[in-house]
């Protein structure tokens, strides 16, 4: 009994795959490991007081009154190095005529916050009064945090990994070797060589998702608000997306290099704009139409807004359209072109 | 007679800046062994394939187990068995799974397993092919070629780059494939392989066939039966004397060494002794050989096949 030549090109996928342990690291290990760290990077601390300097001794006791402040009490030379080597936010030093001068870098938020804390402690050890009273009511929710906005982020990456390399890398290779001549001078039908591509994206794609999501789900607590039938949607249709352009970056490349010259110039330019570590708001407006546009930015937008506000497809619209158009106009470029020698 | 397995009339290929095959004719009849004998750049891989349905041909009539491509190449593809001369098939499979890939493609042909038993590579069944040696990676470029059971079987070069008792384990192989009366086309540079495996061959040179026939029609036909091949040192040689010794066709120096084209060898070496004799001249170096396809090839364009 002869198995089906589907099966065995995705079975050839899968030994591909699992036979190059870069390929499994890169693909799952490495997001992990990646999301692991900056989780911890930036988790949510309780806010740490504000290191300074103060150069006379009433001063720091001045200052010593308010717990956002670690103060250290230096000669002038010694306060100035710790400013210059970044151990302090701020020098306090008495000026002329019982003033006080802050000596600080305007750039360093942290360092404006000491100088608006700092002043206010002085101002106050001086004999100042609030004439408002007031007091905090703090928030710290899920899904406002920086690791939630990063997990979607990840896996909208992950998906743009995953789909491009293992076509693009595999196809060329197999074009390299004269293998793809050898194997479509048997009876063997040329859709199901791409076919199997797909059947094997679609088998790897619950676990290439499932991973980083868990992780930041039980690790993390990251919510998962959306409809998850519309979230595995998403996923998909990124994924089609991204083997689309996958194939059309392999249509014509003859050797890895070039292929991977070609990919990164197309990946490089998502990772930076499209949201993946901050926000895509960061950039000037009048690219934003341009990063809007890009696949990686709309699936990214659309995974978030599924995470993390629980929105349906129909508030998504522009972002699906963006994958769509670009997956139809890939795929058929990528048909017309192939190369299959 | 039969009707031929693969018949090709005036067939032209020509790439950017060469003119790879110039009006080729071919005929290789059902059952026998056919090879496309020619030097590096003669035209033989873009040949077959033109044959095998890779390649378009600019003009010219392909026709294979009475089919062409254009109409028929889906059913084609079942019928043929083929070996490309630069498959690197995947290093990460085993020998097993790469027999089972080939295999899925075709309607009918022998079990993975006895594919394997087939080209002697029962031992190395789960080895990966990136480990095999090159004459391991040959014969199971042969088994995958042979997976579909084909009625012709087509190789490029099947053992270029062997080490010699690998070529043989492979020439023993196609030999065993053709006492099953299918049909083989086969390029080689190498004339003792022609001479080995084939029952006709055509001898190309810059995308034509300058010959045709059997081996031995074509060294029948430079009227040469064995070459001798002698030096005496650094002394000078008269070739118009060597050429008047009774058996001897004519004579040539080469790299050094005179090199005689010998009719009557029982006649001719015992001659030449004496006359060596009779000159004085030392006689450092003697060989002889019976003519073969390489003699053709360099009575037919006065270069050799491997520097041609
Ligand atoms: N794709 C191609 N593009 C341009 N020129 C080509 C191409 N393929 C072959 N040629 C040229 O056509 C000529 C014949 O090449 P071919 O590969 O058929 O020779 P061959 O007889 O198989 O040689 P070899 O013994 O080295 O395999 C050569 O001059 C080669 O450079
Ligand atoms: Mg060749």
């Amino acid at each position: 009994m002869r198995s089906h030549p589907l099966f065995q090109l995705t079975l050839l996928r899968f030994r591909e795959f699992v036979r190059e342990p870069e390929a499994v690291f890169w693909n799952f290990a490495f997001p992990l490991l990646l999301t692991a760290g900056l989780g911890v990077a930036f988790r949510d601390q309780a806010p740490q007081p504000i290191p300074v300097a103060a150069v006379t001794q009433q001063l720091a006791a001045a200052l010593r009154a308010d717990p956002q402040l670690r103060v250290e009490e230096r000669t002038p030379e010694a306060a100035l190095n710790l400013l210059h080597t970044g151990r302090v936010a701020l020098i306090a030093e008495p000026g002329p005529n019982a003033s006080v001068v802050y000596r600080y870098d305007e750039a360093n938020p942290d360092a404006r916050s000491a100088r608006l804390v700092a002043d206010r402690a002085v101002q106050s050890a001086a004999g100042r009064s609030d004439p408002v009273p007031a007091s905090n009511a703090l928030v710290r929710e899920p899904g406002s945090r920086y690791i939630d906005f990063l997990v979607p982020g990840m896996i909208g990456m992950g998906l743009m990994n995953g789909g491009m390399w293992s076509l693009v890398f595999s196809i060329v290779d197999t074009r390299r070797r004269k293998l793809l001549k050898r194997i479509v001078a048997t009876p063997m039908p040329r859709h199901h060589y791409l076919l199997s591509f797909l059947v094997w994206r679609l088998v790897l794609l619950p676990c290439e998702v499932g991973i980083p999501l868990g992780f930041g789900v039980w690790v993390f607590g990251v919510p998962l608000r959306g409809p998850l039938w519309q979230f595995a949607l998403l996923c998909l249709l990124g994924a089609l997306t991204f083997g689309s352009i996958g194939l059309l970056i392999s249509s014509r490349a003859r050797t890895i290099e070039a292929a991977s010259g070609i990919m990164n110039l197309v990946q490089l330019p998502m990772w930076i704009v499209s949201g993946v570590f901050f926000s895509a708001e960061r950039f000037p407006a009048v690219v934003q139409p341009l990063v809007r546009a890009l696949p990686l930015t709309a699936l990214n937008d659309a995974l978030r807004a599924n995470m993390l506000q629980g929105s349906g497809l129909g508030q998504m619209v522009p972002q699906v359209a963006v994958l769509g158009v670009c997956m139809v106009v890939c795929f058929g470029s990528a048909l017309k072109l192939f190369r299959w020698r | 007679m039969p009707a031929a397995a693969l018949r090709v009339s005036n067939l032209k290929k020509a790439y950017k800046d060469v003119t790879a095959v110039n009006g080729l004719d071919l005929e290789v009849f059902p059952g026998e062994c056919f090879g496309l004998l020619g030097p590096n750049g003669a035209g033989k891989t873009t040949t077959i394939e033109i044959c095998e349905g890779l390649t378009e041909p600019d003009s010219g009539v392909v026709e294979v187990l009475g089919m062409q491509w254009g109409r028929h190449g889906a059913e084609l593809r079942q019928r043929l068995g083929i070996q490309l001369q630069e498959t690197q098939l995947s290093d990460k499979l085993t020998v097993l799974e790469t027999i089972q890939l080939f295999r899925s493609f075709f309607r009918n042909g022998p079990s993975p397993e006895d594919a394997i038993a087939h080209v002697q590579l029962q031992e190395k069944r789960d080895a990966r092919v990136g480990n095999l040696s090159g004459g391991q990676k040959q014969r199971l470029a042969l088994a995958c070629a042979l997976v579909g059971n084909p009625d012709l079987l087509f190789l490029d070069e099947p053992t270029t780059g062997l080490d010699p008792q690998a070529r043989r384990q492979l020439w023993d192989l196609i030999i065993q494939f053709k006492k099953d009366g299918r049909t083989i086309v086969l390029t080689t540079h190498y004339m003792d392989e022609a001479q080995q495996l084939c029952e006709r061959v055509a001898i190309m040179d810059h995308g034509q066939a300058i010959a045709r026939g059997t081996p031995r029609e074509l060294i029948a036909s430079i009227g040469v039966e064995h070459v001798v091949q002698f030096s005496v040192g650094d002394a000078a040689l008269d070739l118009g004397t060597l050429e008047r010794i009774p058996g001897v066709r004519s004579a040539k120096l080469e790299a050094g060494a005179a090199q005689l084209q010998v009719t009557e060898l029982h006649q001719a070496v015992p001659a030449l002794l004496a006359e060596l004799t009779r000159q004085g001249l030392p006689l450092t170096e003697l060989s002889t050989h019976s003519a073969t396809l390489e003699d053709v090839f360099v009575s037919l364009t006065g270069r050799h096949l491997r520097d041609a």
